[in-house]
C-alpha cells in the first residue's frame, strides 16, 4: 500500500519535472545569446511535487469520504464557538474598540495600510451579495469601484464638489451602472453572464484610458481633494486618520446591510433563486425584479468605496481598474467564502494585511492565491469560513407521532 | 520597473540615513511609501521614479515641507503647474523631448507630414499630445494621423499600412522600447519609407538589440550624453566597486539629485525646507549629468536632451 | 474608397483572424465537450510562446539553421503545451464535473493567475524579445509591402491545422466519440466510449494548437511577456463566441471576422479603440445571440 503511494507519488513527481523542465531550469537571454541552467530548480520541483501529490491524493481521498458520510449536513451541525450568542456581542464590542483605537498608536503608514484593507471589505462584501448571495459570476467588478472612483474626481475636477457631496451619488451611479447591466444580462447563464460583465469592466476601463478629454485618459486625474471636516484645515497624518473612519464606518455598514439583507425577504429570493429559478417561479418570486436589485445592491458598495479610494489617493488613473483587480476582488470571496461576511473579511486580512507583515510572502503572494483559488474549488468550495443558512424549527406534535 | 525612493533623515551630526522604500510605480503604493516617509522624518526625497506616482506622492510631501528630488518623472505639469513647490528634478520634462523632436524633424529631416503614434500609456500619450500642439504652432508641417496603438496586440499591420495610406515621411512615436521595436519592424517589412522619431523610452540599446538591422537610422531623442565627464566616470566606477553590476537607468541623474541635495544640507547647515531651496536655486553643483542649479519652477538648468540615431547598432548622439 | 487600401487591410484582418481562430479552436472544442470556459487556455498560448523562446535559444547557441529551429521550436513546444493542458484539466477541471458551473470557472480563473505568476516566478515580469524564427521567402518578394512572409505562414499553417483537424473529427475513431461525448456525454459513456480519454485528448489537441499560435505570434511581432495570453485569449474567446461556441467551423468564420472587424475598424475609423470593437462585439453577441454566427440555438434545458 505504502509502496504504491510511494511509486506514484515518484510518478508525478518525474513528470512535473520533465513538464516544467524547459520554464523552470532554463533561462534564456536571446540578446546577449546566453543561456542560464539553474539546476536546483528542478530538484525544488521535483521534492515539490512528489509531496504535493501525496496530499492531493489524501485529500482527495477525504473528500469522498465526506461526501460519502455526509448525511446532509450542509449549513447544519454545531454552532462555532464565535457565533453562539454568549460570545458574539463581547467579541464584536472588542474588535470595535480595538479598530477605533488603532489609527492613534501606530503609524500613518499602517493607518494607510488599514485603510486599504477596509475598502477590500467593502469590496468583498458588495460582490458577495451578487456571487455568494445571488450565485452571478461576475468578473467586471472593478468597473463599478472606477466609477465610484472617477465620479468623485470629475465632479470634484470641474466642480469642484465636496467629499460629501458626491459620496451619495457615487454609489448611486455605480447601483444605476449595476441595474443598467442586469437588464440586458440576466436571461444568461452563468458562464456567459461572468463574460459579458468581464467585457463590460474592459469596455469601462479602455473608454476611461482613451477619452482623454474628459477623464484625462492614461494620466489620471490629480489633486482630487480630500474630505473635509467643517472646513477645517487637516495635517496629512490628521486627514488620513479621519478617512480610516470614514472607511472604517462606512466599512461596519457594509458588514451590517449585508447581514441583514440576507434574512430579508430580498435575500431570501435571492439564494432561493441561486439554488432554483424555475421553483422560485412557480412560488411567484419575481425573478428579473430580484436579480436587478442584488446586482444594483451588490455594486452600490463598490461605488462607495471608489468615491473613499479617490479621496484617499488624491490621485486616479485607470490603471487601478484592470480586470487584475476585479480577479483580487473575486479571490477575496472565494477563499473567504461565498455568501459569508466574515469570510470576506478574513480573506481581506489574507490579501492585504499578511503581504504586508510578511515580507516573504509579497512575493509569492499572487502564486500562492491563484493557487488557493483553485485548491479551494475543489476541496472546500464553501471558503475558509463558510456561509450558513438561518435555521428554523419547527415544532408539530402530528409529524412526530406519525413517526415521519 | 521597479520606484526605488530613497530619502534620508538628517541627524544630529550631519549624518545622513537611508531610509528606502518601494512604489512598484503604483499610485496608491506611492501615497502609503510617501505617508511613511513622512511619518518617519524624512526631510529629503531622492524619488519617485513615475510621474504618476510621483503625482500621486506630491502633495504628502508639499503638505509636510519635504524636498523632493526625482531623478526620472518627467511630466511637464510636476513642475508647471506651480502646485508642487517642493518639488525638483535632475531630468528635462518630457515636453523639452518632443519640441526637440519636432524641431528636428522640420527643421533637419524636413518633414512635410508627420504621422504621430503613441501607446495610449501615460508617458507616450503626453508625448504625442506635445508633439502634436509644437507641430500645430509651428504651422511648417501637417499631422496626417494621430493615433494609439495597442501595447500587447498581436499584430500592427493595420495601423502600419494607414501610415502608408496617410502618406506621411515621418512617424513620431511616443512609447517604449517594445511596442516601437515591433512598429519599425513591421515598418520595415511592409517596405514603407518614413523616418521614425522617438523618445526617450527608445533610447535604450535593449531596442537596437530586438529590433536588428531593422533600427538602423530610427532617430530618439534621450539625455544629454554626459559619459565623457570626469566624474560621470567616477561615479560608474563607485557603483562597481560597490555592487559589482554596471548601475540601471537613471542612475546619473539619481547620483546628481544625491549630490544636489547633499549640497543643499551642507550649505544650508539644516534641514529646513526654505533654506535648503534656497541653495538649490542659487548654487551650481558638479554632477555626473553636468553642472547644474534649479530654476524657480524646479526643473534643472543645464540638463537636456539630444537626438541621437541608430548607426552600425549603436545610438549615436547627432551634434 | 481606395482598393488597394481596402485589400491591405484585409490582409493583416486575415493574418489576426488566423491567429484568433487557432487559438479559439481550443476554447470551442473544451466547451463543447465539458462546456466549460477553459479560462487558462490564454496562459497555455502564452507558455507556448515561452517554451518556443527557449528552445529557440538551445538551438539557436548550437548554430542550428533558421527553418530547423523553427520546426523543432514548433513541435517541442507543441508537446509540452499539450503536457499543460493535459495536467491543468487533471488537476482544476476534473475534480469539478459534478460541481455546477461557477465553480469551475472559478478554478480556471484561479488556473490563469497562477501560470501567469509561475512564468513571472521561474523567467520574468519583463518584455523578452523573441527572435525572429520565420525565413524571408523569395517568392514573396514582389508582394512583401502588403503580405510579408510571416503573415503567409501564419495563414496557411491555420489553414492546414484546420483542415487537418476537420477531417480528424470527421473521420477517426477518437473523432467520433469526441463528437458522441459533445452530444451527450452520458450516453456515449453507456455505449463504451471513455470520456476520461476524450477531455484528455481535447485539451491536448486545443493546447497544442495553441501553443503553435504562441510561437509563430511571437516570432511575427518579436516579443513575448507573462501578460500576452490574457488579451489573445479574451480575443480568441471573443472569436469562438461569435461563430458559435462549441462549433469549429464556427471558430474559424469568428476568427477571421473578429480579425477583419478589428482590422477595418482600426484602419477606417480608429486604433485608440481597437479593443473596445472587440469586447462591443463580445457582450453584443452574448446578450443578443448567444448561439453566434453558426450555432443553432440550445435550448436551455430547465
Amino acid at each position: 500500500m505504502v509502496a504504491r503511494e510511494f511509486l506514484k507519488s515518484l510518478g508525478v513527481s518525474l513528470w512535473f519535472m520533465v513538464l516544467t523542465f524547459p520554464l523552470v531550469v532554463v533561462r534564456v537571454n536571446t540578446i546577449e545569446n546566453t543561456i542560464q541552467w539553474r539546476w536546483v530548480n528542478l530538484a525544488v520541483v521535483g521534492v515539490g511535487a512528489f509531496v504535493l501529490s501525496a496530499l492531493w491524493r489524501w485529500a482527495l481521498a477525504r473528500r469522498e469520504n465526506m461526501q460519502r458520510s455526509a448525511d446532509a449536513r450542509g449549513g447544519r451541525g454545531a454552532l462555532r464557538p464565535w457565533e453562539s450568542a454568549a460570545w458574539v456581542r463581547p467579541l464584536g464590542a472588542g474588535l470595535l474598540v480595538i479598530f477605533l483605537a488603532i489609527p492613534w498608536f501606530v503609524s500613518t503608514y499602517q493607518t494607510n495600510i488599514l485603510i486599504s484593507f477596509f475598502l477590500y471589505v467593502m469590496l468583498g462584501i458588495g460582490l458577495n451579495i451578487v456571487v455568494g448571495v445571488a450565485g452571478l459570476l461576475f468578473l467586471g467588478y472593478a468597473a463599478f469601484y472606477a466609477i465610484g472612483a472617477y465620479a468623485y474626481a470629475l465632479l470634484n475636477h470641474y466642480f469642484g464638489w465636496g467629499f460629501w457631496t458626491v459620496l451619495p451619488i457615487g454609489g448611486v451611479l455605480a447601483a444605476v451602472a449595476g441595474v443598467l447591466l442586469a437588464f440586458p444580462v440576466l436571461r444568461l447563464r452563468g458562464d456567459y453572464l461572468a463574460i459579458v460583465t468581464l467585457g463590460f469592466g474592459e469596455i469601462v476601463r479602455l473608454v476611461l484610458e482613451n477619452w482623454s478629454a474628459l477623464t484625462g485618459g492614461p494620466s489620471g486625474i490629480s489633486n482630487i481633494d480630500r474630505p473635509g471636516l467643517f472646513g477645517q484645515e487637516m495635517t496629512v497624518a490628521g486627514t488620513n486618520i479621519y478617512i480610516y473612519y470614514i472607511v472604517f464606518v462606512a466599512a461596519v455598514l457594509t458588514l451590517v446591510v449585508a447581514e441583514r439583507l440576507k434574512d430579508s425577504r430580498v435575500g431570501r429570493a435571492l439564494q432561493a433563486l441561486r439554488e432554483d429559478e424555475v421553483a422560485c417561479q412557480a412560488m411567484g418570486i419575481d425573478r428579473v425584479t430580484v436579480k436587478l436589485m442584488a446586482f444594483g445592491l451588490g455594486t452600490a458598495w463598490a461605488g462607495f468605496a471608489g468615491v473613499i479610494f479617490a479621496a484617499k489617493t488624491t490621485f486616479i488613473n485607470p490603471a487601478s481598474f484592470t480586470f487584475f483587480e476585479s480577479a483580487i476582488i473575486l479571490s477575496i470571496v472565494v477563499l473567504g467564502g461565498m455568501g459569508s461576511n466574515w469570510g470576506v473579511i478574513l480573506g481581506a486580512a489574507f490579501l492585504v494585511l499578511l503581504p504586508e507583515y510578511m515580507r516573504a510572502f509579497s512575493e509569492y503572494r499572487m502564486i500562492l492565491f491563484a493557487a488557493a483559488m483553485v485548491l479551494m474549488m475543489v476541496f472546500r468550495p464553501q471558503g475558509m469560513i463558510p456561509a450558513r443558512s438561518k435555521q428554523y424549527r419547527i415544532v408539530d406534535r402530528e409529524l412526530e407521532l406519525s413517526g415521519e | 520597473m521597479k520606484g526605488k525612493i530613497s530619502s534620508f533623515v538628517v541627524a544630529g551630526g550631519k549624518q545622513i540615513e537611508l531610509v528606502v522604500q518601494d512604489d512598484q510605480c503604483k499610485p496608491e503604493l506611492a501615497t502609503n511609501a510617501a505617508t511613511k516617509l513622512v511619518s518617519d522624518g524624512a526631510k529629503v526625497v531622492i524619488g519617485h521614479i513615475c510621474s504618476g506616482a510621483t503625482k500621486a506622492a506630491l502633495p504628502i510631501y508639499t503638505e509636510a515641507k519635504v524636498m523632493v528630488i526625482s531623478p526620472s518623472a518627467t511630466n511637464p505639469e510636476l513642475t508647471q503647474s506651480g502646485q508642487y513647490p517642493t518639488f525638483f528634478r535632475t531630468i528635462a520634462s518630457d515636453d523639452a523631448q518632443a519640441k526637440l523632436g519636432v524641431d528636428f524633424a522640420i527643421g533637419k529631416l524636413g518633414a512635410k507630414k508627420i504621422a504621430v503614434l503613441h501607446d495610449k500609456g501615460d508617458y507616450g500619450k503626453g508625448y504625442a499630445e506635445f508633439a502634436k500642439k509644437f507641430i500645430e504652432e509651428g504651422g511648417k508641417a501637417q499631422i496626417v494621423l494621430f493615433e494609439g496603438i495597442t501595447p500587447g496586440a498581436v499584430d500592427y499591420s493595420a495601423v502600419v499600412q494607414k501610415i502608408r495610406q496617410s502618406g506621411a515621411d515621418t512617424v513620431m512615436f511616443g512609447g517604449y522600447h517594445p511596442e516601437a521595436s515591433k512598429l519599425v519592424s513591421q515598418i520595415k517589412k511592409k517596405r514603407i519609407e518614413v523616418h521614425f522619431i522617438s523618445d526617450d523610452g527608445v533610447k535604450d540599446d535593449t531596442f537596437i538589440k530586438v529590433a536588428g538591422k531593422d533600427a538602423e537610422g530610427v532617430y530618439a531623442s534621450g539625455p544629454k550624453d554626459v559619459s565623457g565627464l570626469a566624474l560621470n566616470k567616477q561615479a560608474i566606477e563607485a557603483h562597481k566597486a560597490m555592487f559589482g553590476t554596471d548601475p540601471g537607468a537613471f542612475f546619473d541623474s539619481a547620483y546628481a539629485a544625491m549630490l544636489a541635495a547633499v549640497n543643499a544640507v551642507a550649505k544650508a547647515g539644516s534641514t529646513d525646507f526654505d533654506a535648503m531651496a534656497k541653495v538649490m536655486r542659487s548654487e551650481k553643483v558638479d554632477t555626473p549629468v553636468g553642472t547644474i542649479k534649479f530654476d524657480a519652477r524646479g526643473d534643472a538648468e543645464g540638463v537636456g536632451f539630444s537626438m541621437y540615431r541608430v548607426q552600425n547598432g549603436k545610438y549615436v548622439e547627432m551634434k | 474608397m481606395d482598393v488597394q487600401y481596402f485589400f491591405e487591410l484585409f490582409l493583416s484582418g486575415l493574418t489576426r483572424g488566423s491567429i484568433y481562430a487557432l487559438i479559439a479552436i481550443g476554447y470551442t472544442m473544451v466547451y463543447g465537450i465539458i462546456e466549460l470556459i477553459n479560462f487558462a487556455h490564454g496562459e497555455i498560448y502564452m507558455i507556448g510562446a515561452f517554451t518556443g523562446l527557449i528552445v529557440a535559444g538551445i538551438l539557436g547557441t548550437m548554430g542550428f539553421p533558421l527553418p530547423a529551429i523553427l520546426v523543432l521550436a514548433v513541435l517541442v513546444s507543441m508537446i509540452y503545451c499539450a503536457g499543460y493542458g493535459y495536467t491543468i484539466e487533471k488537476i482544476a477541471y476534473k475534480p469539478l464535473r459534478q460541481a455546477g458551473r461557477l465553480s469551475p470557472l472559478i478554478s480556471a480563473i484561479g488556473m490563469s493567475l497562477f501560470l501567469q505568476n509561475y512564468v513571472i516566478l521561474v523567467q520574468t515580469s519583463d518584455f523578452v524579445p523573441f527572435p525572429s524564427l520565420i525565413p524571408e521567402f523569395a517568392f514573396l518578394e514582389p508582394i512583401a509591402h502588403i503580405f510579408a512572409s510571416s503573415d503567409f505562414l501564419i495563414v496557411v499553417v491555420s489553414a492546414v491545422l484546420m483542415a487537418g483537424l476537420t477531417l480528424f473529427i470527421k473521420y477517426t475513431k477518437m473523432g467520433k466519440a469526441m463528437r458522441a461525448t459533445a452530444q451527450n456525454r452520458k450516453m456515449a459513456m453507456l455505449l463504451g466510449v471513455d470520456a476520461d480519454r476524450v477531455i484528455s485528448v481535447t485539451f491536448i489537441i486545443g493546447s497544442a494548437l495553441a501553443a503553435v499560435g504562441g510561437v509563430l505570434i511571437a516570432s511575427h511581432v518579436g516579443m513575448v511577456n507573462f501578460a500576452v495570453g490574457f488579451l489573445a485569449g479574451i480575443k480568441a474567446f471573443t472569436a469562438a463566441v461569435l461563430g458559435g461556441i462549441g462549433s469549429l467551423p464556427g471558430a474559424m468564420l469568428g476568427g477571421l471576422f473578429l480579425g477583419l472587424s478589428e482590422s477595418f475598424g482600426a484602419g477606417y475609423i480608429s486604433s485608440d479603440y481597437e479593443d473596445v470593437f472587440a469586447f462591443s462585439l463580445l457582450v453584443i453577441f452574448l446578450i443578443f445571440r448567444p448561439s453566434g454566427i453558426m450555432g443553432k440555438a440550445k435550448v436551455e434545458k430547465v
